[in-house]
């Protein structure tokens, strides 16, 4: 079935797949909305476990209850795989739709997960929102260095842009191993945790 | 001219699906819905069954009623029908699902889950297919390991018998 939905190049993305490439047996977390071809991709691609824990229906369900406020703890307490069980996550955007406490939150819990030299992909507009239609963007695989991005209906906005320095600080102690600011006005950022 | 001997054909069992002796006292039919479609070799558990307990069999098996346990149909095709209702181990050859499932699911050659399919689990199989409105929670496992797959099948997988409980020979009478 042909798909109209605009394609866009990722630079980040061949990274993550180069540093996963190199392990055996790993662990990946994606924390997007369940897509098959990303599954299929993936798990053929790196032989990889992959966990789909689709943060976008959590922020949903706290907008429509009225309870944002709450996500800081919520995710304090939503992952409950073992410290260091993990080697890649995907974020995709997620954290454009958080504000900072919330992020923040997040940050330290995905950190906690990660493996000694474990790697995460994350994108962070460097937009200010507009006043758009609201809607999360599903991130699909095209191949290596291609994504497409499909919108649907969200009931949170896109949040303030993060700064730079603020969103280093939240991930240490992963360090940023490699940075793409994209015509589409997206940062790709990709971060390593230090080995033990 | 040959003749069908009507005779011969009402012993024939209903299906070839078996069942522990629990799915006996699960099940809750009031008519007749295990059947047997000779032509595709499917065994269908109709939207009315409910089964507690170990199903296994050794023909392919389309569900779309509630089974509470272990499906484990070795070198099978096993579809979870739009009514069909899961909450179990699932182990088959090939896995459809178009209902919903709450429990893990290993499949030696391929899990579908297809638009309006729902899987609550983790998946192992060495190809995975997930519809764009498919619901899944979970973890999905698709590393090359023959010898684990295998490994998994249970040991007391057997040439299937059937195994009605009074219940649903009352009712398929």
């Amino acid at each position: 079935m042909p798909d109209g939905s605009p394609t866009f190049p990722t630079k980040a993305l061949p990274k993550l797949l180069d540093a996963l490439k190199a392990r055996e047996q790993s662990v990946l977390l994606d924390l997007g909305p369940v897509v098959g071809t990303n599954v299929t991709f993936f798990g053929e691609r790196l032989g990889c476990k992959i966990f789909v824990e689709d943060l976008f229906s959590d922020i949903d369900r706290h907008a429509r209850a009225g309870t944002l406020d709450h996500l800081p703890r919520v995710f304090a307490s939503r992952f409950k795989r073992l410290e260091g069980s993990v080697d890649g996550i995907l974020c995709w955007d997620v954290f454009d739709y958080l504000d900072k406490p919330a992020a923040q939150s997040l940050a330290a819990q995905l950190i906690r997960l990660l493996r000694p030299e474990g790697v995460v992909l994350a994108f962070f507009s460097t937009m200010a929102p507009k006043d758009s239609p609201l809607c999360y963007v599903k991130q699909t695989v095209v191949n290596d260095t291609t994504l497409r991005h499909r919108e649907y209906p969200a009931e949170q906005s896109r949040q303030a842009p993060l700064l730079n320095r603020d969103i280093i600080r939240m991930f240490e102690p992963a360090r940023v191993m490699e940075q793409f600011l994209l015509k589409t006005h997206a940062r790709e950022l990709f971060f390593r945790l230090p080995a033990a | 001219m040959w003749k069908r001997d009507e005779s011969v054909k009402s012993t024939r069992q209903p299906a070839a699906a078996s069942v522990t002796p629990s799915y006996a006292a699960g099940v809750s039919a009031s008519k007749p819905e295990a059947r047997r479609q000779n032509e595709g070799d499917v065994v269908n558990i109709g939207k009315s069954v409910v089964i507690k307990g170990e199903l296994s069999g050794s023909e392919d098996l389309t569900i779309e009623g509630h089974v509470e346990g272990k499906i484990e149909l070795k070198d099978h095709v096993l579809t979870i029908g739009p009514n069909g209702k899961i909450k179990a181990q699932v182990f088959a050859k090939v896995v459809i699902v178009l209902g919903e499932v709450h429990g893990n699911v290993t499949a030696s050659e391929k899990v579908d889950i297809r638009d309006n399919g729902s899987v609550d689990g983790d998946i192992v199989a060495p190809k995975v297919a997930i519809a764009s409105g498919a619901h899944f929670r979970g973890s999905v496992d698709m590393q090359r390991k023959p010898s684990a797959a295998a490994s998994q099948q249970p040991a007391v997988a057997q040439p299937t018998k059937t195994a009605p409980s009074p219940q649903s020979q009352a009712a398929a009478r």
